[in-house]
């Protein structure tokens, strides 16, 4: 059994290696393609094309103009004048360089949280992802602080802040494991402190960058809420290149994550570096919220890490596919919430990200092959219609047995019989409603027919059922009493539940176990045994 | 250093106190509700409901706008009505927050902290996104909603003395309705199964203290920010749940840890800022915003209650291991000479202690010195010797260890004679004299242990 579980999973690893590999191959090609300007884009662009500046903060601090910025700034460029079908056409089939570039961003950065967060998910451990996400709020002000001291008045390095909030963010995942190992607080309350105290420091050096003068055109702010549309070609960049090494450690260590997610105390008995594993998975995580901070923004930046895998989880319990699914979802979600704000100047990226996983996550959670709610509603209805309908025929075949001429009936004997309608009702303690509703099922399917006042009756086709049905109760009945000593008065109502489920192999082997007891069985045609309970309502 | 911050301390003007007053009443509402929500190990619910209160915050806004610019209220009705609003949003997104959580963590199948993070980044998406395209048209300022403004409210003299009353009215209902249901919430808190059986509801305490907790939260944004409140909910309950295992201790407790970390971080924005900036050639930095170093306060706090509580704290428990320690290498040390000396009777050299205990040298150290400084040990032509004192003090533990080995012997007897000593080697540091005495008394005051060597006696004459 633990054999073939490792079986499947390094088979599932090699899978795994190479679909990782191919995305990342996928997304190199594709990030050669886009970020190479091309005449159309960086060359008299910047000219012609009038930029809708996207104000992160209509209230708050002072914005970077684009014109005083010393870089270009990619930004989606939205053409002065045109409709919003115009804008949505341009920025959908991907004409302006800079759209090219901040989608590709996201895309790919969806991509990657999404793999790394079914490992998350599945690890029960989805909220550190908010943990590192605020905790690296302090990183990034450190790291610029530290820069202004080094050199006052330079520009802000995107390097260093990314550095800076990685460590802080390392730092908090540290923290928390720190905290739940040596004090006496629980898992989520050691998050709860390290997220709020890692924030409120966060926010006290945020206020502080404010107070010095280069500090407000940092455009730190950004962080917090996410913005997309201000990420440079050398931004972008990064975030593939770090991207592109998680989807590698996830190719590589596939299997290893697998084990981890499900059976961390299997994978420690096989002699796997459980810590290590996880400690470079955390790495991952805060490596994915880092590069993430930009698009999405530090408050949300989780939500990245948590949708895309638990609305894949809905479509499929294979690990593999749900990991590819996630990833799909992830870029999907990334690229159409960042394309908006190619259109709508006053959109913020973070958040349409967010509900578009949010969308996306209730419809999978709606129509989810695997666990999604409607079809497995729809499974349950079928199961109850199946049942409904075999009790409504063995309740027939039970009423219309007593008046047959012969001792052994005969499914040919069955057809026509007319039943009253109310002795159905009787016989089950039904609802009017339901037998009504049950009949008419049944009619449909060409099992019953009705007659003339308030009677129905079995088709050929009707009988037949209603025979095997009244057949696997008696025969489940027949069972129960002789090999688990259930008594008389109870073996009715087990026998209910369960003779619906019996498969034809079943059958033959209950008429093999109970042929000698009743000889009856042994005829060559299906024959039907006697009840072994007298059928309470006998009378007409 | 000090100096220097009590220069910044003394423009210590009305205002400051105000802020601390408002920021201290607004962190100690948090905290009761905090409590619970820890001791339920809901802990990241409270950082959910505080995030989602924000659509809940926007949408009341936009409502009460709405409602002002239809001509419906004027400007003074609007005033008392938005409060009234703002709860109704508040406690309208929490419990959509708790009831859709559980929804999808039911029906869908999800694991609790998944559902509770799809459900809580959704809302707060919406609210973001709600704020930044209406932010103009209902004046409400992001950063506000996020950091908090206290700096902001207690500049007008009749905002600051209504928003204390306020907030001071939230805590006197949080405590209220503590104080009316404490044994209710405390069976329900720590024993759901017991409290339904007793016909507790425990699903509707839990969806009360949801509602709760989304009221004080939107009391206490706009003091210290709809993120940073997390921090009033959960650390001063932590803190306190480090120090003490009572319910009433702790709440008293939390209450209090709040109120200082607000008086703290008041103290400390005003400061740190100042004293380490400004020497680095920031001359524009002198104070940083107060909600965040309430957190920082509250945090180190937190800290301090982690390293230095009495019982649970990583010190105490660090120093008392470390007591422990010393003590069994004393009373080791005491067996091994007593037993040389038993081996080489009196007349002859001082015999030297074998080093080999198993302890750590510094612990070995300690336990000599402390053994010498009590008049147990001398040291005679370099060698360690037992006093008289010290005989006798040996003879309690060699006799605790010789006891215990006949008591195993008599009782346990599938354990073979050599496995006894380690048994008793650890067990006689806590075989105090009435247990020895008991011993004694039920193996009939045995002359000889297992391995036929004296038992010394009570008075210390072998």
């Amino acid at each position: 059994m633990i054999s073939r579980r490792v079986d499947c999973l390094g088979h599932a690893a090699g899978f795994g290696t190479r679909a990782g590999l191919a995305a990342v191959l996928i997304g190199v090609a594709l990030l050669l393609v886009a970020t190479r300007p091309t005449t159309a884009g960086a060359g008299q662009g910047r000219a012609t094309v009038h930029v809708a500046q996207a104000d992160p903060l209509p209230a708050g601090a002072p914005q970077v103009q684009p014109a005083a910025a010393p870089q270009q700034r990619a930004e989606p460029h939205v053409a002065a004048a045109a409709t919003l079908w115009q804008r949505f056409v341009r920025a959908i089939t991907l004409r302006d360089y800079h759209t090219r570039v901040v989608l590709l961003g996201t895309l790919v950065l969806g991509m990657t949280s999404g793999v790394v967060g079914t490992f998350m998910l599945l690890r029960k451990r989805a909220l550190i992802g908010d943990v590192v996400g605020h905790a690296a709020l302090p990183g990034v002000c450190l790291a610029f602080l530290l820069q202004q001291i080094w050199q006052p008045g330079a520009e802000r390095s995107l390097p260093a802040l990314i550095g800076g909030a990685w460590l802080a963010a390392l730092a908090g995942a540290g923290c928390t494991v720190a905290l739940r190992r040596w004090t006496r607080i629980r898992d989520d309350a050691a998050q709860a402190v390290v997220l709020s105290v890692f924030f409120g420091a966060g926010v006290v050096l945020l206020s502080i960058v404010q107070r010095i003068p280069t500090g407000s055109a940092a455009g730190l702010q950004n962080w917090i809420y996410g913005q997309a549309g201000l990420m440079l070609a050398s931004d972008v960049q990064l975030i593939t290149a770090a991207a592109i090494l998680c989807l590698v450690i996830c190719g590589l260590l596939f299997k290893e994550f697998a084990l981890l997610a499900f059976d961390e105390k299997f994978a420690a008995s096989q002699g796997w570096p459980v810590l290590l594993l996880d400690l470079l998975l955390m790495g991952l995580v805060v490596m994915v919220a880092v590069i993430g901070l930009q698009a999405v923004g530090l408050l949300l930046v989780v939500a990245l890490l948590i949708l895309p895998p638990a609305a894949a989880r809905f479509w499929t319990d294979h690990l593999l596919r749900m990991t590819l699914l996630a990833g799909a979802i992830g870029g999907i979600t990334a690229f159409f919430g960042v394309l908006p704000s190619a259109m709508l100047a006053r959109w913020a990226t973070g958040p349409s990200i967010v509900l578009v996983g949010g969308v996306v996550f209730g419809f999978s959670l709606l129509f989810g092959t695997q666990r999604g709610l409607l079809p497995r509603y729809w499974l349950q209805r079928e199961v109850r219609r199946k049942v409904g309908r075999a009790d409504l025929l063995r309740a027939m075949y039970e009423l219309i047995e007593p008046g047959l001429p012969d001792d052994a009936p005969q499914v040919t004997s069955l057809a026509g019989v007319p039943v009253r309608r109310e002795l159905l009702v009787q016989k089950r303690s039904w609802k009017a409603r339901r037998v009504a509703g049950l009949i008419a099922d049944a009619q449909r399917r060409g099992l019953i027919a009705t007659g003339p006042a308030d009677q129905v009756s079995l088709t050929t086709a009707g009988a037949e059922e209603a025979f095997r049905a009244a057949r696997q109760h008696r025969l489940w009945e027949l069972f129960l009493m002789q090999a688990a000593d259930v008594g008389l008065t109870q073996v009715d109502r087990s026998a209910d539940r369960i003779e619906h489920f019996l498969e034809p192999d079943e059958i033959d082997e209950l008429e093999r176990r109970l042929a000698r007891q009743y000889p009856e069985l042994a005829r060559p045609e299906p024959a039907m045994p006697h009840s072994p309970h007298a059928l309470p309502e006998k009378q007409p | 250093m000090i100096g220097e911050a009590l220069r910044l301390l003394s423009d210590w003007s009305t205002l400051d106190t105000w802020i601390v007053l408002i920021a201290a009443l607004a962190a100690m509402a948090c905290a009761l509700p905090g409590v619970y929500l820890l001791l339920r190990r809901q802990s990241m619910l409270g950082d959910a409901l505080s995030h989602t209160v924000l659509p809940g915050i926007v949408l009341a806004f936009v409502i009460s706008q709405t409602l002002r610019s239809a001509g419906w209220l004027d400007s003074r009705s609007l005033h008392a009505a938005q409060h009234a609003i703002l709860f109704g949003g508040a406690l309208v997104s929490g419990l959509l927050t708790a009831l859709l959580t559980q929804w999808v963590q039911r029906r869908g199948r999800v694991e609790s902290s998944a559902a509770l993070g799809v459900v809580y980044t959704t809302l707060f998406a919406l609210g973001l996104l709600l704020l930044r395209l209406l932010a103009d048209n209902v004046h409400i300022d992001p950063d506000c909603v996020l950091f908090g403004a206290v700096e902001n409210i207690v500049i007008s003299p009749p905002q600051r003395v209504s928003v204390a009353w306020f907030t001071a009215t939230v805590l006197a209902l949080n405590l209220l309705l503590v104080l009316l249901f404490y044994k209710e919430l405390r069976i329900s808190t720590f024993d759901p199964a017991l409290a339904t059986s007793l016909g507790i509801p425990a699903r509707w305490m839990q969806l009360g203290l949801v509602a709760v907790t989304s009221a004080t939260l939107v009391t206490a944004f706009e003091i210290v920010g709809s993120i940073l409140v997390v921090a009033m909910l959960i650390v001063p309950a932590a803190t306190a749940r480090q120090c003490t295992d009572r319910l009433g201790t702790m709440i008293a407790m939390s209450l209090a840890v709040a109120a200082a970390s607000a008086v703290l971080g008041h103290a400390a924005a005003l400061t740190i800022p100042a004293l380490i900036f400004q020497p680095l050639g920031f001359d524009e930095v002198r104070d940083a915003n107060t909600a965040g170093m309430m957190a920082l306060a509250a945090g180190v706090l937190f800290l301090l209650a982690a390293l230095l509580s009495p019982r649970y704290g990583w010190i105490s428990r660090a120093v008392h291991q470390m007591r422990l320690s010393v003590r069994i290498a004393a009373e080791d040390l005491l067996g091994r000479l007593y037993r040389q000396e038993e081996e080489h009777p009196r007349p002859q050299e001082p015999v030297e202690a074998i080093d080999r205990l198993g302890q750590p040298p510094i612990i070995r150290w300690l336990a000599a010195q402390g053994l010498k400084r009590k008049g147990y040990l001398r040291r005679a032509n370099g060698k360690w010797q037992l006093t008289e004192r010290g005989h006798q003090a040996a003879v309690r533990v060699v006799r605790a260890h010789r006891l215990w080995e006949s008591y195993l012997a008599a009782h346990q007897q599938e354990l073979p004679d050599d496995q006894l000593h380690y048994s008793a080697h650890r067990a006689e540091h806590f075989i105090d004299p009435k247990l020895q005495a008991e011993l004694a008394k039920e193996l009939k005051r045995p002359a000889h242990d297992p391995h036929g060597r004296d038992i010394p006696g009570e008075n210390g004459n072998s």
